[in-house]
């Protein structure tokens, strides 16, 4: 059985049909890549898988388990995670503190015991801190640790934030245009973590690019969306030749 | 693993001192007033210090730790002082003193967190500007309905009303708590310097303590980013409304020794109303938002200076609006954040070559 | 008959909350700021026609073009001072700027004119209309008020949609970076959005203060509340929706003064204005917007 299933999802915004009919199936262990055109409707698939937006019909399984209509924090907690396109740090804290947010709901004690320091706070924020440091080892941030996060550089932010993701300890990892704004150099290193954390972790992957390199490079499959529908789906090189795919793409 | 060690012992580190800055003070101002070096304008406002940096500690909470605009802690801190007044006054001969005010201080706390708790359900969800406007009109609401307040307790138990004295119909023997716009008159004087001292270490302690736990990190990961923090699966509703309640039974706190620092406690708008509010913002924001060691210094220095420069007094809100709008301007314009990062920049790689060289 | 006359002054407290919500509303829905300073404006306004009228004997009718001119230049140096600085900051620091500001216009006005409330000559010099052989009096003030609403209200929906600034400023209300790309100069349109809404101050300012004819320093500030309430009332950003919610508000205040508690018609005033935005936060005429991700 398939990890993420979606089932004739769709969604309108005043008339406009932005996602119509949305059928896609990514494999436990899968990087798997969703293309289209700008305004194709791929961030709102996200904001659907993610309950930003509730879907007008259709279903959303993760394992097994219905997760249709269900609010952001329970989808974070069925094993749903995200990064940004516009990338959304917590700005103003440690780069540590922002993967220990992350880690939130599995390492829990309650405000009282925060604020009288009782035994089980310093226990479980050390538990944290270890792990926290084990994650950014992992993204090559340990040195960054104590940074603000805004002061990272833009590389590393996009890091951060799929550090941060992973804290939540998630089933599935969707990334939302990673290489945006990166230079080749930064996109190849980008790819390389990509890799690395789907093997490391053997975590599923669904991802939204534009970068044709960084998505024949490393995607298995493919789904190519033009005006909120599913122009094309399969393996990677074969929907890349696709002749629709291609006029979509490059007109024609 | 040392940068890790490194870090805690930093903010750690940055705790104790505000601690210690605090204690200092104490001691040097209990050396000055039993040597005699203190005038009695200057003992006067011993008390009403602690009360202030209390509430201004409180309002860095909901202002620079949650990220929204409360104007209407004058409001919380009404309802900690008339709550905690009225229970001291109904048992001023039944209970001993320090006892009393002990228990005062609670009623006061937890008065003010049930109602900023009922107060943040709703406001809570409104954005930015909304929240700061309804803040404010249940800060009025809170001062208009205490100020037209009958309150009195008789053999027949407790007895109260909105509209007149009379219409409590009173027994010969009943004591009128609260009379209406006239307040509560006749609370025993039970604060002091040395509890104001151990009040605003205590609020130091609760705020420092929740800023640096995981609590207080959900908190600012709302401020930081709301819609990232839900990505991650904070409780945006739950954790707004854990920060703005302790931060509404601080300035309880600070309403209770306000309220037993006084003989006669009236809600006017010069205590209690918006005004108050804005002042208690004033001293949050000079001494820098989120910043809680600021918010203590700017608390006793704009307390003090007006009253050490009589001369200035005229021009003291005039200088406090003025230094209000520069301070935002220097510190939020977004050229001014600009040209902050590169000038640090610049010092930093200027300082890492050095090293290197 | 006395539900009549409450009703009526309702309608004329209402009304000078209208045309306080008018400029509240505009500079609201197309600089995405509370103007918290918008109720001091209006004082200063009233002050300037105090001095000009009262100190130098003015006609009032050129006072009030003084006055006009007065808040103007204030509006439009507040903005290019304190908050065009701040232009893309956090809306949190906006609005504790325009508190700043706020204050200091009180506290200016404090220096300058003293705490004492000044006796504020009514300018709307018009016989009041007597109705039912004197029971019921309308007074002329509230007649020219709910008039200059009405013609400050037409005149303000033809200008947002027939010139081509009124265009500039829709387009900056929707989105400030779109509108620069497409050649707008939002800097420049924002700066008109504030000369208008303070001299629409400036005559609030002069009804404001010929119906209740008492000045002081903080005259301006409660009135400027609860316009800002009437504006969400009716749906801020709604030019017709400020003028229903003031009304709409005047009268609820009045008649809750009236029959339920005059120490608690304010605590009444603001709680609507919690209810509203807790049931429909967009207001009576307001529309939604969604927040991207």
């Amino acid at each position: 059985m398939a990890l993420l299933e979606t089932k004739n999802l769709g969604i309108s915004f005043g008339g406009l049909r932005a996602v119509n009919e949305f059928d896609i199936s990514v494999e436990k262990g899968e990087l798997y890549g969703l293309i289209g055109p700008n305004g194709a409707g791929k961030t709102t698939i996200f904001n659907l898988l993610t309950g930003v937006y509730q879907p007008d019909e259709g279903a959303i399984i993760l394992d097994g388990v219905n997760l249709t209509g269900k609010k952001t924090i329970d989808i974070c907690k069925a094993g749903v995670a995200r990064t940004f396109q516009n990338i959304r740090l917590f700005n103003e804290m440690p780069v540590l503190d922002n993967v220990k947010a992350g880690l939130h709901n599995h390492y829990p004690y309650s405000t009282i015991e925060g604020i009288l320091r009782l035994p089980r706070y310093h226990k479980v924020e050390k538990e944290m801190n270890e792990k926290a440091m084990e994650l950014l080892k992992v993204f090559g941030l340990e040195e960054y640790a104590e940074y603000q996060a805004e002061n990272l550089p833009y590389g590393q932010q996009r890091k951060l934030e799929i550090a941060r993701a992973m804290a939540t300890d998630p089933k599935l990892l969707l990334l939302d245009e990673p290489a945006a704004g990166m230079n080749p150099n930064e996109t190849k290193e980008l790819m390389d973590t990509i890799r690395f954390v789907r093997d490391h972790f053997d975590m599923t992957i669904l991802l939204i690019e534009h970068d044709m390199k960084l998505v024949s490079g490393i995607c298995e499959k493919l789904t190519v969306l033009n005006f909120g529908e599913v122009l094309a789906q399969g393996d990677t090189q074969e929907v890349l030749n696709d002749p629709e795919v291609i006029k979509a793409y490059l007109g024609e | 693993m040392k940068t890790k060690a490194g870090r805690l012992s930093k903010t750690t580190k940055n705790d104790l001192i505000t601690y210690a800055m605090v204690i200092v003070v104490y001691i040097v101002m209990q050396i000055l007033v039993s040597t005699g070096h203190v005038s009695s304008l200057i003992q006067g406002l011993l008390v009403p210090f602690c009360t202030y940096v209390i509430v201004a500690v409180a309002l860095n909470l909901t202002v620079g730790i949650l990220g929204e605009l409360s104007l209407g802690h004058a409001g919380f801190m009404c309802v900690g002082a008339f709550s905690s007044a009225v229970f001291s006054l109904a048992f001023k001969d039944a209970i001993p003193g320090g006892l009393r005010f002990f228990l005062a201080l609670l009623i006061g706390a937890a008065a003010a967190a049930m109602v900023g708790f009922l107060v943040g359900i709703p406001v809570l969800r409104l954005r930015g500007d909304y929240l700061a406007i309804v803040t404010l009109a249940f800060g009025e609401i809170i001062k208009n309905i205490i100020n037209a307040l009958y309150l009195g307790v008789d053999e027949n138990g407790v007895h109260f009303t909105m509209k007149d004295a009379l219409s409590l119909n009173m027994a010969d023997d009943g004591v009128m708590l609260i009379k209406g716009a006239q307040g509560v008159t006749g609370t025993p004087n039970d604060s002091s310097f040395t509890i104001g001292v151990v009040l605003v270490l205590v609020t130091l302690f609760i705020v420092l303590n929740f800023i640096h736990s995981r609590t207080g990190r959900a908190v600012m990961s709302i401020r930081d980013n709301r819609i990232a923090a839900e990505s991650i699966g904070i409780n945006v509703t739950k954790y707004k409304l854990i920060a703005f309640t302790i931060s509404a039974s601080l300035a309880g706190v600070a309403g209770v020794l306000y309220a037993h620092n006084l003989s006669t406690l009236n809600a006017l708008p010069k205590n209690f109303g918006y005004n108050m509010s804005i002042m208690i913002l004033v001293f949050v924001v000079l001494g820098g938002i989120g910043n809680i060691r600021g918010s203590i210094i700017a608390a006793v220095l704009l307390t003090l200076l007006p009253e050490v420069l009589r001369a200035l007094s005229d021009y003291r809100m005039l200088i406090y609006a003025i230094v209000l709008i520069a301070m935002m301007i220097f510190n939020w314009s977004p050229n001014a954040i600009f040209l902050r990062k590169r000038l640090k920049q610049r010092l930093t790689t200027g300082r890492k070559s050095g090293k290197e060289a | 008959m006395s539900f009549a006359a409450h009703l009526i002054n309702g309608i004329s407290l209402g009304s000078v909350y209208a045309l306080i919500a008018l400029g509240y509303t505009m500079v609201y829905g197309i600089a995405k700021m509370l103007n918290f300073a918008h109720g001091d404006v209006i004082m200063i306004g009233g002050y300037v026609v105090f001095v000009t009228v009262s100190g130098m004997g003015l006609n009032p009718l050129a006072a009030i073009i003084i006055s006009m001119a007065a808040c103007t230049i204030l509006g439009v140096t507040i903005e290019r001072v304190a908050y065009r600085p701040l232009r893309g900051a956090s809306p949190l620091a906006v609005l504790i700027t325009a508190i700043g500001v706020s204050y200091l216009l009180q506290n200016i006005a404090l220096l300058v004119f003293g705490s004492d409330t000044k006796a504020f000559t009514n300018v709307v010099a018009l016989p009041n209309l007597e109705l039912f052989d004197g029971q019921l009096v309308i007074k002329s003030v509230t007649i020219v008020t709910v008039i200059v609403n009405i013609i400050i209200m037409v005149g303000l929906t033809l200008f947002v949609k027939k010139t081509k600034i009124g265009r500039a400023m829709t387009a900056v209300s929707e989105d400030q970076g779109a509108a620069q790309l497409m050649g707008i100069n939002v800097n420049g349109t924002i700066a008109v959005t504030f000369a208008i809404g303070s001299s629409l101050a400036a005559i609030a300012g002069v009804l404001l203060c010929s119906a209740y004819p008492a000045l002081t320093p903080y005259t301006g500030s409660m009135p400027g509340i609860k316009a800002f309430v009437a504006a969400v009332f009716g749906g801020i950003g709604s030019i017709p929706g400020a003028f229903i919610g003031g009304i709409l508000l005047g009268v609820i205040e009045n008649l809750s003064k009236a029959y339920i508690s005059s120490q608690l018609s304010d605590a009444i005033v603001f709680s609507i204005l919690i209810i509203v935005l807790l049931v429909k936060p967009t207001g009576l005429l307001g529309r939604k917007i969604q927040e991207k991700v």
